[in-house]
């Protein structure tokens, strides 16, 4: 993989930030886009735009023909059995509130249980939190070990028959471990829960498989894999999608309208009521071309390496803590420095054009779990080098002399 | 950029040394405030007497900006009227805005003007003021 070959497509990495050479260490927040995804989304603009799905003229045809060709090449991309199976969202929040909104709203009841994590990014914890009040279901959490990562058994100990549902990411945006998804999906199975998988940290990084997994659905956001802001995808098993109840109504959405009366369409029509993402979706087909033709496998290795890499720096720090496993981790690295807030940690990185995240990273339960009020996180993509880890390194210790002196 | 136009000396000072950090049990008053964005959280305190703030505590976590600003505002209110508090809030709302605002006596405050190139530190600054605020607008109403 030739990074510098890489680099050389995004456009936005090659500017200074306070003077100093950008280093964008915030993918896991949203990635940077490539110039032929920014290139597609402006391409249809000039040339396709059209309402879809509805217009009898050439343009529509073309416009319709780019977003159902997006929806197909997302079915692809995540081996679902077909594209009916694919729901265009407006990102893994929208995607994970549809099945908690509809699916879990309709099958629990008082007494039934569902089951998270506590190391799940507020988007899967709130929506499952909401409809467990909603219907009187309990909501149940499987503890993490002590270094952050989730046991078989102690999935094996929550879930029970009166699971319905059993929603956990598939990498956690804080601690990076990625967890056995497709283990706890059959524990699911098995108890007759479904299986629901946050995406959003995963499918930029990694090759996914929803049938090898044979989850029941999968979320996933386009701004964190090189494409646009704004559009996402729900996969769901088309037999469960079409048993569910749309949550927005509108137009496109419709079999047929009476005064009194309604019937829906078949998924994934029933849920994309209104103008669909159009630009989006054609932004994301182009994303996924992108990554393809790189391949994900060398993507997963390229980040691999740079955490293993900055793991090594980082430890290699007095003062600083890591949090979160060693090994089996995504491209991302979550630490404090000692005495120092991770707020002023960011801001002094920045002053030298490095970029990180600070702040609870939509987890507080986690946060609580860890005992911490924020952490500072940098996260990897693609287009990172250790050169950009060497960078974080370098700041870092300064920002440690700084304020040593500061508050010595 | 320069780090020192952010943390100047006074306000690591104040980090350092934060004044009125801690808890009293015969408040008047309590305001817990989050900053919803990182996670930081207060607890300000205050005993008032016939109009006016007599003495402030606060406690909870945050950065040298929210602590710094925080143990400011405790010193800067103890002694004045509602209408008085509320007035310096205001002025460090402007400050903020990056307006020329003057704080007399209260020049520790001025430092944090060049909070204001920092956008996103804003509502670091902000947190203890806007629970004074809350505070005062609670003991007006009741």
């Amino acid at each position: 993989m030739n990074v510098n070959a890489i680099r050389e497509q995004f456009p936005i990495l090659h500017q200074e930030v306070n003077g100093h050479p950008l280093v964008y260490l915030d993918s896991a927040a949203t990635s940077q886009k490539p110039r032929s995804v920014i290139d597609a989304v402006k391409r249809y603009y000039e040339w396709d735009n059209a309402n879809v799905h509805r217009g009898v003229h050439t343009l529509g045809s073309r416009a319709t023909d780019a977003y159902e060709g997006a929806r197909s090449k997302v079915a692809a991309f995540l081996n679902a059995a077909s594209e009916e199976e694919i729901v265009f969202t407006r990102g893994t929040t929208t995607a994970l509130n549809l099945v908690a909104g509809s699916y879990a709203r309709s099958v629990c009841g008082e007494g039934d249980e569902i089951v998270i994590t506590p190391m799940e990014h507020h988007s899967n914890l709130i929506p499952w939190q909401q409809a467990a009040k909603a219907t009187g279901a309990t909501l149940k959490y499987i503890p993490l070990q002590p270094d952050g990562t989730i046991s078989l058994a102690d999935v094996e100990a929550t879930v029970t028959e009166r699971t319905k549902v059993v929603a956990v990411t598939y990498a956690s945006n804080v601690l990076g471990v990625i967890n056995p998804v497709k283990q706890i999906a059959e524990i699911a199975h098995r108890n007759g829960a479904v299986m629901v998988i946050d995406g959003a940290q995963s499918t930029p990084h990694m090759k996914v498989d929803v049938q090898e997994l044979d989850c029941d659905f999968y979320a996933f956001s386009a701004h964190k894999m090189c494409g646009p802001t704004g559009v996402g995808a729900l996969y769901g098993k088309k037999a469960i999608l079409n048993r569910m109840e749309p949550i927005e109504f509108g137009g496109e959405m419709i079999d047929f309208v009476d005064l009194y009366e309604s019937t829906w369409k078949d998924a994934p029509s029933r849920f994309e009521g209104g103008t669909p993402i159009i630009a989006g979706a054609v932004g994301l087909a182009a994303a996924i071309d992108f990554l393809q033709e790189i391949g994900l496998e060398h993507i997963h290795q390229h980040e691999q390496h740079l955490a293993a890499y900055a793991y090594e720096q980082l430890s290699a720090i007095e003062g600083v803590t890591i949090y979160g496993p060693k090994e089996g981790r995504v491209g991302l690295v979550t630490f404090n420095l000692d005495d120092v807030h991770p707020h002023d940690v960011a801001t002094a990185l920045d002053s030298e054009g490095v970029a990180v995240r600070a702040g609870h990273h939509c987890c507080q339960p986690l946060m609580r779990w860890l005992n911490v009020s924020a952490t500072a996180r940098a996260s990897f993509y693609l287009y990172n080098t250790e050169a950009d880890v060497d960078r974080l390194v370098g700041s870092l210790h300064r920002t440690k002399e700084f304020f040593g002196h500061a508050i010595g | 950029m320069q780090l020192d136009d952010l943390y100047r000396r006074v306000i690591m000072d104040h980090y350092k040394n934060p004044r009125n950090r801690g808890t009293m049990d015969n408040d008047s008053v309590t305001i817990n405030l989050n900053n919803p964005t990182c996670g930081d959280r207060i607890a300000l305190q205050l005993q008032v007497e016939d109009g006016k703030v007599t003495d402030a505590k606060f406690s909870g976590e945050g950065c040298s900006i929210s602590l710094s600003s925080a143990s400011m505002m405790t010193e800067a209110v103890k002694g004045r009227t509602y209408e008085e508090a509320l007035e310096l809030a205001e002025r460090f709302s402007s400050l903020m805005k990056g307006a020329p605002v003057e704080f007399e006596e209260l020049e520790d405050i001025e430092a944090l003007s060049g909070v204001n190139k920092f956008p996103a530190r804003i509502k670091c600054a902000t947190l203890a003021w806007n629970a004074l605020r809350k505070g005062i607008e609670h003991q007006q109403q009741s």
